[in-house]
């Protein structure tokens, strides 16, 4: 008893102290598996998104089978579905939307970069970004409102009486301007991404160390030769890559092409028709398909524009780590 | 030099001259042409917007075909909705940003989470809206403002997952040792020391967060509907200001359309107003 007694008089505060370190080691490793477990719970995220649309649009896949990607009809009365006009409307839009905005926004970097007095940088690149915060909704109701009439007055029938006699390209603009139409969904589709490119690019644009453009300037380069014989080259990849994200932006965006589009399930050769895309066509028809088929075909369709934007997105990111990975050397 | 030789050059001067002019008069034109989009955008909105900006539009829910009425039920739904995908994507993603910041910086797992949170930034959020309902509409069989917020908590998480990363790495090591040094364990360091030096850049990506759900559309569509009368049923189809602005600029109710555009300028400005908060904060901080 004695000797206990005695134990305990030496070691309590020994004791306590061990066991208040213990828990606070006992804390902190709770801590770090809470925060682990977090950053898990992202990963499942993705997973999660994968695995619930491939389950909801099972019953449409093995329906049709590989043959939903290629097949045109889209009848609900049939209940026969196939994906290629919505595929065909997404990457169409998205490419002719670059066209337009990878030259502009380039042109705005290089201006912020190269041209632009130091005092307006800061307020001229903020406008820019705002672009980007203003809701895809907005540009939709701008672009049915405003833009589709404009361009229905003025753009195109300008276009089809100018090619109307050219072989390819009449059928290209063929058909009366209706205002919204393919055409108009990839130029609002080109504003929306602007910014994104803008931003990358003039970001990639920044890293290029100033000894080599000095070095250029030296020389007796223009602002021009050396944008195009030491910038660009230096930053290829983050270019790329920042136009990767933007195509990215493109393919997925919803509301702003679901005003604009038409929403027509055809594939049509002139830009000028009516057509739709894979967000338009879910956004349009989801809440009013009957029956589980129409619905996991819609799914489906989801499951495509996921698959799709995920290679692009992947592969933006995998440049521009490559990029900011170099320059962190 | 020959007579023609210098010739040669003077020429081959002018044409570099004329295309170094013609390079930066196009690159001004670019950058005419975005600050354009932006000023008609905001001066459309400004112009079709105005004229509906009425007391009513805050105190009366919307209306049928016809009649008069506000907006009330769509902002106070919007209102609602937002806090919850904030409340529940916020904790998540602080989370796994402190991870990747704190405890595993230099693990495989955080490279592969920060590829994929990249990835999930800027995926389309349409597939969000239907991931929600197939985990969680499908399942209980109704449309309802909890799969709303969830699927603007799904949108949340990787904005705050990525601010949150950058802001910790962007605190100086040397704190971190301190706090160490003095004994403190990890997670005190990283809540009482870490934390608190990144706080205004972590709130920062939280409001980024709101001005971004605040005016997503898709991710609603098929989770929490719209509904035309007040509704304070977490249950029940709530309206939203952007869902209710695609109905009703999408009807062909000249009223309906106005309220539309009113709900489009309100919507504007307060992501917009949101978004130079968070860059004020962000810059204060720099300085």
């Amino acid at each position: 008893m004695a000797d206990i007694a005695l134990a305990q008089d030496n070691r309590i505060p020994v004791i306590r102290k061990g066991w208040s370190l213990r828990r606070l080691a006992r804390t902190d490793e709770f801590f770090r598996v809470v925060t682990r477990g977090a950053a898990i719970a992202v990963l499942g995220v993705l997973s999660g998104v994968m695995i619930a649309l491939l389950i909801g649009a099972w019953p449409a896949l093995g329906k049709f089978g590989v043959e939903f990607l290629w097949s045109q009809r889209w009848n609900p009365v049939t209940e026969k579905f196939g994906a290629l006009a919505p595929i065909y409307g997404t990457l169409v839009t998205s490419a002719i939307a670059l066209v337009f905005a990878v030259p502009v926004g380039i042109g705005i970097a290089i201006f912020l970069t190269e041209i632009c007095p130091r005092a307006l940088r800061r307020p001229i690149g903020i406008a820019i970004e705002l672009l980007a915060g203003i809701p895809s909704i907005i540009y939709g109701i701008w672009g049915l409102f405003v833009l589709a009439p404009v361009l229905q007055h003025t753009l195109q029938p300008w276009l089809i009486d100018l090619f109307g006699s050219v072989p390819v390209l009449s059928s290209l603009f063929a058909g009366p301007p209706y205002g919204i139409g393919v055409l108009t969904a990839a130029l609002i589709l080109a504003i929306m991404v602007l910014p994104f490119i803008t931003s990358i690019t003039r970001d990639v644009f920044e890293q290029v160390p100033p000894m080599l453009k000095e070095a250029a300037f030296g020389l007796g380069c223009t602002t021009r030769e050396v944008i195009r014989n030491v910038v660009i080259p230096y930053t290829r990849a983050g270019v790329t890559g920042g136009c990767m994200l933007a195509l990215g932006r493109a393919l997925g965006e919803t509301m702003a092409v679901t005003f604009v589009i038409g929403n027509a399930h055809k594939i049509s050769p002139s830009l000028l028709a009516p057509g739709t895309t894979i967000s338009a066509t879910i956004a349009n028809e989801f809440t009013e398909a009957v029956g589980d088929l129409y619905t996991s075909s819609l799914i489906a369709l989801g499951l495509i524009l996921f698959v799709i934007t995920f290679i692009v997105l992947a592969v933006a990111r995998y440049m521009l780590a490559r990029i900011a990975a170099r320059a962190g050397v | 030099m020959t007579m023609a030789a210098n010739a040669r050059m003077n020429t081959l001067y002018a044409a570099r001259l004329l295309r170094e002019r013609l390079f930066l008069g196009l690159s001004m034109a670019a950058t005419a042409i975005g600050l354009g989009c932006l000023a008609v955008i905001l001066a459309t909105l400004l112009i079709e917007g105005i004229g509906g900006l009425s007391p009513r539009v805050f105190t009366e829910t919307t209306p049928p075909p016809g009649a008069d009425g506000g907006l009330l039920n769509a902002i106070a739904g919007s209102l609602v909705m937002t806090l919850m995908g904030v409340a529940f994507g916020t904790p998540l993603g602080i989370l796994a940003g402190t991870y990747m910041a704190e405890y595993g910086r230099y693990t495989r797992l955080t490279s592969v989470v920060r590829f994929v949170n990249d990835i999930l930034l800027s995926a389309p959020s349409i597939v969000v809206g239907l991931f929600v309902y197939e985990i969680y509409v499908a399942q209980v069989g109704h449309f309802s403002a909890w799969a709303g917020g969830v699927a603007l908590g799904i949108i949340v998480v990787p904005v705050v997952v990525r601010t949150t990363e950058d802001m910790l790495l962007l605190v100086p090591d040397p704190l971190r040792e301190a706090a160490t040094a003095l004994g403190a364990p990890r997670w005190h360091m990283v809540s009482r020391v870490a934390y608190r030096a990144a706080k205004a850049g972590i709130i920062t990506g939280i409001l980024l967060a709101v001005a971004r759900i605040s005016g997503e559309t898709a991710p609603l569509l098929f989770t929490a509907l719209n509904n035309q009368f007040w509704s304070s049923n977490l249950n029940a189809p709530m309206a939203s200001l952007p869902v209710t602005i695609f109905q009703f600029a999408m009807s062909p109710y000249e009223d309906w359309r106005r309220l539309a555009w009113t709900g489009a300028l309100l919507i504007t400005a307060a992501v917009l107003a949101l978004s130079i908060a968070a860059r004020a904060l962000n810059t204060k901080r720099g300085t």
